[in-house]
C-alpha cells in the first residue's frame, strides 16, 4: 500500500513546530487526495441522477447531465411538478408510505412481545422456539413467493396494502425477535426480579421496564424496516399489480429507458429522498443496528 | 403462529411444489431440477451467481478495509463516511437507474464513457474522417488499411491524395485552402486535401476553394512495402519528405487518420453487463463494509498498535500482522453477510440490465422471478430455483443455529 511507505518516521527536523507540521501535512497529502477523489466518485452517480431529474426533456436529449452541472439556470422543477400530477406515481408513493408504516409498526409490536416472552418467561420448549427463529433468519424471500401468491389470490389479499404489510411483517419477524430478545436478555436480572417482587404484572413489567430500556434497539429496528420496506422491489412486484409501491411501479417504466428519463429520474430521486432523510436523521441508530445484527 | 403461516408453511409448500409441473397438476419428481441444470439461461444464472459469490464478498471486504483504514487518518472522516454510506439508504432500484444513466453508451450521455473518451483524448488523437473515400481511382485501400496511391512516386515527384465524403464539421478548424506543392529536389512533396467543392470540380485536381486536411499521417513505403518515413500534413494539406533515396515509393495516408471515433464501451451489452452490475453493487455496499470494519478498527486497543510500532514494525507490518488478524472476526462477518446478500441479488439485475442482456446478467433470484412471475408462470421451475437457493443457504443456517446453541449453553 502506497501510504504505508509514507508513514515511515521522517529524519528529525531541527526546527520543530511549523516545519514539522508542514512535513506531516505533506506526508498525509496523498491520503487526503485519494480520499477526496474516492468521496467525489461516490457522490457523482447520485448527483447525476439529481441533475438529470432537473433537466427538461429537450435539454436532457442534448447531452450529458454534466454539461448542465454549472448551469443552474437551465434547471427546472417542471419534471417534479409533472410527477405530482401523475396519478400513478402519487398513488404508488402513498401506497409505499402506508405499507412502510404498517410494516414498521406491526413486526415491532409482535416481535417485542415475543422477544419478551423468549427472554424472561419460562415455558416449555422456549429454547427450541428461539432456535427455530434463528433458523428462519436466513430463509430467502423466494421460498414464500409462490405459495403466498396463490394463497393471496384465494383470500383476496393479492394487490392490497394489508397483504403487503403481512408479508413484510412475516419476513421481518425472525430478525426482529432475534435482535430484541438478545437486547432484552441483557437487562439486569435484579431489576426484573425487584419489579416482580413489587408485584408488577408481566404486562406492566413489559410496558414499564422492558420497553423503555429496549428503545434504542427498537429504534434501530424501525429504521431498518422503514428503509427495507420503502426500498423493496421484489415483494411489491410479485404480490401487487395495480396497487404497487413506488419501486415496482417504476420498474415497468424501465422498458423505455432513455426516452422517459424526465419521468423516471425525478421519481427515482424522490423515492430515494425519503430513505435518505430517515437515514440522515437517525444515522446513529442505523449504524448501531447494523453493528448489532449483521447476520441478516 | 404468524411465522408458521407466512414462512414455515410456504417453505414446505415451495419444496413440495418444486416436484410438480408448472401448472401444479402433475407430480414430476425431479424434472424441474433437471431443467434447472440443463437450460442455458438457468445455467448462466448459476454461473453468474457463482461469480458473484467468488468476487463480490472479497472485493467488498477489501474495499471496506482500505476505506476504513484510510479514513481513520483524516479529520473529515465523517464527511467521507456519509458520502460512501449514502447509497446504502437508496433503494437498489434507484441505484439501478443511477447507474444506467452512468453506463449509457454514447459518450455524450454516459458519464463513464465520457470520462473514458476524455482519457483517450489525452493519449491519442482521434481521426475523425471515418467515412472518407478516395476522390478518384488513383488511390486504393480503405479507412481500415489507409489509402495508397496506386502510382509509385520517385524523388522529385509530387503525390496528390484527394479524399472525399468528408463532412465539413470533421475538417479541423485550422484547415486552409489546399495548395498543389512544387516538386522537391531529391525529395517527395505532396498534398492531402478534400477533393470537393460546392458546384463540382474535377476529381484528382487541386482547385480553388478546396480545403487541405491538416494533421493527416502520410506514410512512405519502399518497393518492399517497408515503411521508411512518415510525416504529418500542414494546414494547407501539404507534406514533404525532404531527402529520399533513389527508387520507387508508395505514398499513403495512414489508417490512423481515419480511426473510428470513440463510440463508447457497451457496458450494458451481453459481455460486460455482469461486471457492470457488480461494480454498482460494490458502490452500494462499500459503505456497509467500511462502517462495520471501522467499528472493529476503533475497538483495537491503541497500545497494541503502539507496542508493535515501538518494536520497530513498519506501518505495513503493523497493518498486516496486528491489525488484520485482530480484525479477522469482523472481516468474516462482513464477508459472510455479503455472501448471503449476493446469493439473493435481484433488484440491481432487474434495474440495470436492459431487455437485450437480461439473459446474460441473470442470477438465480432473477430467473426465479422471471420464470414464475413476469408472465411465464412456470411455478414448478420457480419453486425448484427457490429450493436450490434455500439449499445454498443451509450451511449458513446451520452455522447460525450452532452458534446460538453454543451461546445458550455457555
Amino acid at each position: 500500500m502506497a501510504t504505508a511507505a509514507l508513514e515511515r518516521p521522517q529524519p528529525a527536523v531541527l526546527d520543530e513546530g511549523a516545519a514539522a507540521r508542514v512535513g506531516r501535512f505533506l506526508r498525509r497529502a496523498p491520503v487526503h487526495v485519494v480520499l477526496v477523489l474516492l468521496g467525489l466518485f461516490w457522490l457523482i452517480p447520485t448527483t447525476g441522477l439529481f441533475i438529470t431529474s432537473l433537466l427538461s426533456a429537450s435539454d436532457a436529449a442534448q447531452g450529458g447531465w454534466w454539461n448542465f452541472f454549472a448551469e443552474p439556470s437551465s434547471w427546472t422543477l417542471e419534471n417534479y411538478r409533472n410527477m405530482f400530477d401523475n396519478e400513478g406515481i402519487v398513488d404508488a408513493l402513498l401506497i409505499t408510505a402506508q405499507v412502510t408504516l404498517g410494516s414498521a409498526i406491526l413486526p415491532i409490536l409482535v416481535a417485542s412481545l415475543a422477544a419478551y416472552a423468549l427472554a424472561w418467561i419460562d415455558f416449555p420448549g422456549r429454547d427450541w422456539l428461539f432456535l427455530g427463529v434463528v433458523g428462519l433468519l436466513l430463509v430467502p424471500i423466494q421460498m414464500a413467493l409462490i405459495p403466498i401468491f396463490s394463497l393471496y389470490n384465494r383470500f383476496d389479499l393479492f394487490d392490497t396494502v394489508p397483504g403487503l404489510i403481512l408479508f413484510h411483517t412475516a419476513f421481518a419477524l425472525p430478525f426482529a425477535i432475534f435482535l430484541l430478545r438478545n437486547f432484552f436478555a441483557g437487562i439486569p436480572k435484579d431489576l426484573m426480579e425487584a419489579a416482580r417482587i413489587d408485584g408488577a404484572s408481566e404486562l406492566r413489567l413489559f410496558f414499564k421496564v422492558v420497553l423503555p430500556l429496549g428503545l434504542p434497539a427498537i429504534a434501530s429496528l424501525a429504521i431498518f424496516q422503514v428503509l427495507f420496506v420503502w426500498n423493496d422491489l421484489l415483494i411489491g412486484l410479485v404480490l401487487a399489480q395495480n396497487n404497487q409501491p413506488i419501486a415496482p411501479h417504476l420498474a415497468s417504466q424501465l422498458r423505455q429507458f432513455g426516452s422517459n428519463l424526465d419521468v423516471l429520474a425525478p421519481a427515482s430521486f424522490f423515492s430515494a429522498v425519503i430513505p435518505l432523510i430517515v437515514f440522515a436523521s437517525f444515522q446513529r441508530y442505523f449504524v448501531q443496528g447494523l453493528l448489532a445484527g449483521s447476520v441478516k | 403462529m404468524f411465522l408458521s403461516v407466512w414462512m414455515v408453511y410456504p417453505t414446505v409448500r415451495t419444496v413440495l411444489r418444486s416436484l410438480y409441473s408448472d401448472k401444479g397438476d402433475r407430480f414430476v419428481w425431479l424434472s424441474n431440477y433437471k431443467r434447472l441444470f440443463t437450460s442455458d439461461t438457468l445455467f448462466t444464472a448459476i454461473k453468474n451467481n457463482a461469480l458473484w459469490v467468488l468476487i463480490i464478498p472479497a472485493a467488498v471486504t477489501a474495499v471496506g478495509l482500505v476505506f476504513a483504514v484510510l479514513v481513520e487518518r483524516v479529520r473529515w472522516a465523517v464527511a467521507f463516511k456519509v458520502a460512501v454510506f449514502m447509497p446504502l439508504a437508496i433503494s437498489l432500484f434507484a441505484v439501478g437507474v443511477i447507474w444506467r444513466i452512468m453506463y449509457q453508451q454514447d459518450p455524450d450521455r454516459g458519464a463513464i464513457n465520457a470520462a473514458l473518451a476524455g482519457a483517450r483524448g489525452f493519449v491519442s488523437h482521434d481521426g475523425v474522417l471515418s467515412r472518407a473515400r478516395p476522390s478518384s481511382d488513383a488511390l486504393e485501400g480503405s479507412t481500415k488499411r489507409g489509402f495508397t496511391l496506386k502510382q509509385p512516386v520517385r524523388a522529385g515527384g509530387v503525390a496528390v491524395l484527394g479524399l472525399t465524403a468528408i463532412r465539413t464539421p470533421e475538417i479541423p478548424e485550422d484547415a486552409a485552402d489546399a495548395v498543389r506543392p512544387e516538386p522537391l529536389q531529391g525529395g517527395i512533396a505532396g498534398v492531402v486535401w478534400r477533393d470537393f467543392k460546392a458546384g463540382g470540380g474535377t476529381p484528382g485536381r487541386v482547385e480553388r476553394g478546396e480545403l487541405g486536411i491538416p494533421g493527416a499521417t502520410v506514410e512512405l513505403r519502399n518497393a518492399d512495402g517497408k515503411k521508411v518515413d512518415s510525416t504529418e500534413t500542414k494546414p494547407d494539406g501539404t507534406f514533404a519528405f525532404d531527402k529520399v533515396a533513389d527508387g520507387q515509393y508508395r505514398v499513403s495516408v495512414g489508417s490512423g487518420t481515419f480511426a473510428e471515433p470513440f463510440r463508447g464501451v457497451n457496458w450494458l451489452g451481453d459481455r460486460l453487463i455482469t461486471p457492470a452490475i457488480m461494480f454498482a453493487y460494490i458502490w452500494v455496499t462499500a459503505g456497509f463494509a467500511m462502517v462495520i470494519i471501522g467499528a472493529g478498527l476503533a475497538s483495537i486497543p491503541r497500545d497494541v498498535l503502539e507496542a508493535a510500532r515501538t518494536d520497530g514494525a513498519s506501518e505495513w507490518q503493523t497493518f498486516r500482522r496486528v491489525t488484520v488478524p485482530l480484525l479477522a472476526p469482523v472481516l468474516t462477518v462482513v464477508f459472510v453477510t455479503q455472501i448471503i446478500g449476493v446469493l439473493k441479488i435481484f433488484d440491481l439485475v432487474l434495474a440495470i440490465a436492459p431487455g437485450s442482456s437480461t439473459d446474460d446478467a441473470a442470477t438465480l433470484a432473477y430467473v426465479m422471478w422471471q420464470r414464475s412471475f413476469s408472465g411465464q408462470n412456470l411455478f414448478g421451475l420457480g419453486a425448484a430455483i427457490s429450493t436450490f437457493l434455500l439449499v445454498l443457504f443451509i450451511p449458513f443456517l446451520i452455522i447460525n443455529v450452532k452458534r446460538f446453541r453454543a451461546e445458550a449453553r455457555g
